[in-house]
C-alpha cells in the first residue's frame, strides 16, 4: 500500500514539465532520460556539455531537498533479484526502444507524436502485466 | 551558461520526481497495480507534466531556433517500427519488476544508498 497523493504529484508532475518546456525552449531538444545517460555515457555530451550538468542536477538535487524536507512518500525498493532483472530490461529495452517515461511518456505525447504514443501505451500495457503476474499470479501462488 | 541552465533544468525535473513520488519503486507498483492496492498518484504526474511541455513544444515550433542553441533536434520519423515496441514491452517489463525508470532511477543515487546494500552485502559475502 502506498498513500494517494494527489497534491505533491501533480506539483511534482508541474515541475517535470517546466523542466522539459524549458528545454524544449532554450535548447531545442527532448528531455529523455535514457537518451541522455547513454549519450553522456558515449561521450557524446551535446551542445555546451548539456547533458551530463544535466544528470549532475538531477543527482544532486533530490539530496539537497531530503536535507530541507524529508520525501513525503518514503523509500521502499525490491529486491537485489528484482533490482538486476528490471535494470538490465530498463536500460536495454529503452535503448531499443528510443526511450523513456519522459522522452515518451512526457515529452513525446506533449508533442502528439504518434511512435511515443505507441511506446508509452506499450510500456505501461507491460508493466501491468507483469505486476499482475507478478504480484497477483506468482506471489499468492507461493 | 549553457552549463548552469542545465543543472538547474536537471535540478527541477529531478526536484519533480522527488516532489512526485516517482523516486519511491512500492509507489510505482502500487500505480501499476490495477487489480490489487491502485495508487493512481501517477496520473496526477503525467496529467501535471504533459500539458505544460506541450506549452514549451508549442513555442519552440514557433520560433526558428532554440533561445540557446542554434538548431531543433527533435525526431520528425512517424513510422511505428519493431525496436520501438520490442523495446518498449521490455522496458515496461522490467519497470513492472523493479519499479524504477531511467529519471527516478539516477534522482534515488545519491539519496537512497541502500538501494545499493544488497549489491555489496552480496560483494562482501563472497
Amino acid at each position: 500500500m502506498t498513500e494517494f497523493t494527489p497534491i505533491p504529484s501533480l506539483l511534482g508532475g508541474l515541475l517535470i514539465g517546466l523542466s522539459a518546456a524549458v528545454v524544449f525552449v532554450f535548447f531545442g531538444r527532448i528531455l529523455g532520460i535514457s537518451g541522455i545517460v547513454a549519450r553522456t555515457l558515449n561521450f557524446d555530451f551535446g551542445s555546451g556539455l548539456w547533458r551530463p550538468f544535466f544528470l549532475i542536477g538531477l543527482v544532486v538535487s533530490p539530496v539537497v531537498l531530503s536535507m530541507i524536507a524529508p520525501s513525503p512518500h518514503g523509500f521502499e525498493p525490491m529486491g537485489l533479484i528484482p533490482m538486476m532483472i528490471g535494470g538490465f530490461l530498463v536500460g536495454y529495452g529503452t535503448r531499443v526502444g528510443s526511450g523513456c517515461t519522459s522522452g515518451h511518456g512526457i515529452c513525446g505525447i506533449s508533442r502528439l507524436s504518434k511512435r511515443s504514443i505507441v511506446a508509452t501505451c506499450t510500456f505501461m500495457t507491460a508493466a501491468v502485466m507483469t505486476v499482475f503476474v507478478v504480484r497477483h499470479l506468482f506471489e499468492s501462488a507461493l | 551558461m549553457t552549463q548552469i541552465i542545465a543543472l538547474v533544468l536537471g535540478a527541477l525535473f529531478g526536484a519533480g520526481l522527488y516532489l512526485a513520488g516517482m523516486t519511491n519503486p512500492s509507489k510505482i507498483i502500487n500505480f501499476l497495480d490495477i487489480a490489487g492496492t491502485w495508487d493512481p498518484s501517477l496520473i496526477f504526474v503525467m496529467g501535471g507534466g504533459i500539458p505544460v511541455a506541450a506549452i514549451g513544444y508549442s513555442i519552440l515550433k514557433k520560433r526558428e531556433k532554440p533561445l540557446v542553441f542554434d538548431d531543433i533536434q527533435v525526431p520528425i520519423h512517424d513510422v511505428i517500427d519493431q525496436p520501438l515496441v520490442i523495446g518498449s514491452v521490455m522496458f515496461g517489463i522490467g519497470w513492472g519488476v523493479s519499479g524504477l525508470c531511467p529519471g527516478p532511477a539516477f534522482a534515488s543515487v545519491l539519496t537512497e544508498p541502500t538501494i545499493y546494500y544488497p549489491i555489496f552485502d552480496q560483494l562482501s559475502s563472497r
